[in-house]
């Protein structure tokens, strides 16, 4: 009987003790890791009206897609230097996720596709001295016309990669944390 | 020479045997035998075979002669050496049999064969209650020992998958889930030494969380017939029991594995101490530590695993009842492939098309991200007692802690902050009772559970599955009866009464487009702004019935057919999931609009019991209402790219498969065993082919074993067939192509094409002074095939892994 005195007092224990959950509720989630803007800015050298390019998508991976702005025409023949940022929105202030990318240079690069409408090349280097595209240099085609611009930040992409340091993406692998389109314009 | 017990006592002189032990020891005693002479030495051999009634070798069956110790080998044979002359006591012990004890007269080598007789009524296992092996209208599947020890450092899943009929749904090569009937997840419940184990089971990546070594016995239960279990077993149920020997005997194991892919080992142990009245008790643990697998071509960078587990119980044998106290814990790290983790469906597409990963790293023990890292606690108190002669009343309490983390490849300081963090706890209480009076056994029971799952808001991604409580009560009842010694039948109803009460958070925008707004307004509790906070409530009265009967056609053939009706509430991830899969880069929506699911499986089984040659033939038919699956529904744009959308729906489906299962052992030294398995599943709602079906799959085993040493070699074919029947969800997206955005067309349903394997297993026992030792020796994927499964959620991305030498040393002590 001792025995089964020692049972009971062990399961009442351990009843005891599982019994208390924790009903807490939990609040929204902060999504600080969301890129929800991506911005490229670029300003011709020598001065000049810069033109920036906008992709917010404010609900994040809700249903709802991206807004994308672009503040008006490249010149022909013009050089510009482009500075990329990405912003979470979600955050309260906003938060600069250009920052990190920039500390985490090593495991990032931002690709330029476009559709002929100039020539791009890398202005940064990570701290191996391979490119990182968060400042670029953009030469405007001398023939006007219409194109697409789509700017690709990976994540862990392979530098080393035949092409990668030149900005060419089909190599690189990794994984996409930011892709967005924009319809420019180069009169 | 054999020895045997009586079949055929009845139940209830049996259920006071083993209370009162003392008649059930008969001694034997065996004169000077056989081939042995009558020479001087003073140590000898004994060896021969242990079987069940019908010659079915026993596997592992345990056996004591003097202060010396041995196990059977696969086909049921032992021996044992240095035993010495004169009369020396000898137990034989199988769990789900009835011990032997017998004396044995050692004036020489000495052979003896044994046959065991089943067990019919076991008072510390409910599980194994109906264990009258010739009456049971519900057939299991078992593993034998042998299997079990073989995966020792491989999954539950792994095990499985020699069953025919069970195939299995992975991630990559560790995590491994059963799928039987082509079903799988919530709809095949696990039950772990008499509790259902709840472990996040719900995701298609999350296998069970535990540790196969702890496993005493594996068996498999197709289709919903066990209710008292649940009534909502659509695709079956898969039983594990631990160690359990009613003899006074202390003894214990110890396996160690290594493996040339993945660079590694496990090294499992276990102590057992039997009884049949006072103490007894088991404990056990297991280490796993491995790099990364290899496919034939490249290695899986990030794919190694490691695993902590412990298992322990103590149970105190009184005169008319039992109590126990166990607990277990599963501890996994477990590493995803890095080339599975994609942004966007530009990314996927570059995997499809590429054919092999672009993460080439060189091999590594590192687990970085994408990674899981599971915890599972399991504590259990049972307390049984045999009310009368006839009838006996089991009451168990069981608490489970489940803390699943994954990884997901995170910027900055999130790198180290789990994306997932989820802990569920859950409280079960169950009843049971159980008479058995002339050829009749009634079983009643009730069952309650309160389950709490926490989604932690520190991950910073909105959870994938929300905070909720559960509560559960089921009753049931099942009545068998033997109406004469050849035609039994069985007929069962459980009512089952669930409430859930979830906390969840939703985007308004996705709230506004999954057209809840104005249907579900009173579930919402709180504005924040960009988002609704809802209070989602859902209640449920399920009716599960099962009816089986079982009848004996002639000496060599029985025939079961079962009819059973089940009922499957949707789970969590079907009713809230909510966001990005990285995986397999699509959003996949939950809808708080599904229903239960409704399911009525017909089937049969074949029995064919010759002394060279066994079958198991099962037939079934499977209709489901309201199946819930996953269905492609259209593509959403963010600022990550593009994404395919799947959300969850319901259809009728109808599936209609065959198992089969064949022994013939050729000559005594070759045996041939053969696994066929083929389900036909439609969509009937969609007239298409149902999604996710195993392949038509053929195994062929060729096993040659000799006396000598219990050498066995083995040699083992496995094909499966391309999947010509699946659903076209193919779909086109936009993909970056200099710079233009394309529609790409993106082939995601197009099966891979079948495949073959061969595999080799060998092994041999031996003497190591006191303990009997064996070496196992065999080779996976021999001929080193690239392949992918069409069940394996990788398949886009990498092979499946290449050949794989394993060598294993066991010692039983």
């Amino acid at each position: 009987m001792k025995n089964l005195k020692t049972l009971t007092l062990v399961l009442i224990t351990m009843i005891t003790f599982s019994s208390c959950s924790d009903d807490d509720s939990n609040g929204p989630v902060n999504e600080e890791e969301v890129i929800t803007t991506v911005s490229a800015t670029f300003t011709p050298q020598g001065g000049g009206t810069p033109v920036v390019l906008i992709s917010r998508d404010l609900d994040g991976d809700g249903p709802d897609a991206p807004v994308v702005s672009v503040s008006g025409p490249f010149t022909a023949g013009t050089i510009y230097e482009g500075a990329i940022h990405f912003l979470n929105q979600l955050a309260s202030p906003a938060e600069d996720i250009t920052t990190e990318i920039q500390q985490e240079g090593d495991e990032h690069q931002v690709f330029f596709q476009h559709s002929g409408i100039g020539t791009i090349a890398y202005l940064d280097e990570d701290m191996n001295g391979n490119p990182l595209g968060l400042s670029v240099l953009y030469t405007a085609t001398t023939t006007p016309g219409a194109g697409s611009m789509t700017i690709t930040l990976r994540h862990e992409p392979n530098k080393t990669a035949e092409g990668v340091a030149n900005g060419n993406i089909a190599n690189a692998g990794g994984s996409t944390d930011a892709q967005v389109n924009f319809s420019v314009v180069v009169e | 020479m054999s020895l045997s017990f009586g079949e055929g006592v009845r139940v209830r002189s049996e259920a006071m045997l083993i209370l009162y032990p003392n008649p059930m020891r008969i001694y034997i005693l065996l004169l000077a035998l056989l081939a042995g002479s009558w020479c001087a030495h003073s140590q000898h051999t004994i060896s021969g075979k242990v079987a069940a009634p019908n010659n079915i070798p026993l596997d592992g069956a345990h056996i004591h002669i003097g202060l010396l110790h041995g196990s059977s080998a696969p086909d049921g044979s032992y021996e044992v050496h240095n035993v010495a002359s004169g009369e020396q006591h000898m137990y034989i012990s199988y769990i789900g049999y009835k011990t032997m004890d017998t004396l044995v007269n050692m004036q020489g080598d000495v052979r003896l064969d044994i046959v065991l007789s089943p067990e019919t009524m076991q008072l510390e296992e409910v599980v194994l209650a109906e264990t009258k092996v010739s009456k049971n209208t519900v057939h299991e599947q078992r593993l034998t020992t042998e299997t079990i020890e073989k995966y020792s450092n491989a999954s539950l899943g792994d095990a499985l998958k020699e069953v025919a009929g069970v195939y299995s749904l992975r991630t990559g090569s560790t995590l491994v889930k059963p799928v039987i009937n082509g079903l799988h997840s919530s709809r095949v419940p696990v039950i772990s030494n008499n509790v259902r184990l709840e472990d996040q089971q719900w995701g298609t990546e999350h296998a069970p969380n535990l540790d196969i070594n702890s496993a005493g016995r594996v068996s498999v239960i197709k289709g919903a017939s066990a209710l008292q279990y649940g009534g909502d077993a659509i695709g079956g149920l898969v039983l594990v029991e631990p160690v359990s020997v009613l003899q006074d005997t202390l003894f214990g194991k110890t396996i160690l594995t290594t493996d040339s892919n993945g660079r590694g080992g496990s090294l499992s142990s276990s102590i057992h101490k039997g009884n049949y009245s006072g103490w007894a008790w088991n404990a056990g643990g297991t280490f796993k530590y491995m790099g990364d697998r290899e496919a034939p071509d490249y290695v899986l960078s990030n794919t190694g695993n490691r695993e902590a587990n412990f298992a322990g119980d103590v149970k105190y044998l009184g005169n008319d009842y039992d109590a126990s106290v166990s607990y277990s814990f599963y501890n996994a790290t477990i590493g995803i492939a890095k080339a599975t983790h994609i942004g966007n469906v530009a990314d996927l597409v570059r995997a499809i098309n590429n054919g092999q990963p672009d993460v080439a790293a060189p091999f590594t023990y590192t687990i970085g991200a994408p990674r899981q890292e599971v915890q599972h606690h399991l504590a259990k108190a049972n307390f049984n007692k045999q009310l009368s002669d006839d009838a006996s009343l089991s009451l168990q309490y069981a608490f489970q802690l489940n803390n699943r983390k994954e990884f997901d490849m995170r910027r900055g300081d999130y790198a180290n902050v789990p994306a997932l963090d989820l802990v569920l706890a859950t409280h079960s209480l169950n009843a049971d009772w159980k008479k058995v009076t002339n050829g009749t056994e009634y079983k009643t029971g009730i069952s309650t559970s309160a389950q709490f799952n926490n989604a932690s808001p520190d991950t910073g991604v909105r959870p994938l599955i929300p905070t909720y409580d559960k509560y559960d009560a089921g009753v049931y009842g099942i009545v068998s009866h033997s109406f004469s010694n050849s035609l039994s039948a069985e007929a069962g109803l459980r009512y089952d009464f669930s409430h859930i009460s979830a906390m969840k958070y939703y985007q308004k925008t996705r709230w506004n487009s999954l057209g809840y707004n104005g249907v579900y307004d009173h579930f919402i509790i709180k504005d924040t702004v960009s988002q609704w906070l809802t209070n989602p409530r859902f209640t449920y009265h399920n009716v599960s019935a099962s009816l089986g009967i079982r009848k004996k056609l002639s000496l060599k053939y029985d025939l079961l057919a079962n009819a059973g009706l089940a009922m499957r509430n949707p789970n969590p991830s079907e009713l809230f999931s909510d966001g990005l899969h990285h995986s397999n880069g699509t959003i996949e929506l939950g809808n708080l609009g599904i229903e239960k699911e409704k399911a009525l499986k017909l089937s049969a089984t074949l029995l064919k019991r010759e002394s060279n040659f066994r079958m198991e033939a099962t037939p079934y038919l499977n209709a489901i209402r309201d199946f819930i699956y996953l269905s492609p529904t259209g593509v959403e744009y963010t600022i990550r790219g593009t994404f395919p959308v799947f959300n969850y729906r319901q259809d009728n489906v109808l599936m209609a498969g065959l198992d089969l299962h064949t022994d013939w052992d050729i000559t005594g030294h070759f045996r041939h065993s053969f696994n066929f398995a083929y389900v036909h599943a439609d969509n009937t709602t969609r007239k298409e082919p149902l999604i996710d079906m195993p392949p038509l799959n053929i195994s062929n085993t060729l096993r040659y074993s000799l006396d000598w040493h219990s050498l066995f070699l083995e040699l083992r074919s496995e094909a499966v067939f391309t999947q010509t029947r699946y659903p076209d969800n193919n779909f086109y997206a936009d993909v970056p192509v200099n710079g233009e955005l394309v529609p790409t067309y993106v082939d995601i349903s197009t099966p891979p094409p079948g495949y073959h394997l061969l595999h080799f297993t060998s092994g041999m026992q031996f003497a190591l002074g006191k303990t009997l030792a064996s070496l196992g020796f065999s080779v996976n994927n021999i001929f080193n095939t690239a392949y992918r499964d069409y069940l394996n959620r990788q398949r886009f991305y990498t092979d499946d892994i290449g050949r794989n030498f394993q060598l294993q040393l066991k010692f039983n002590y």
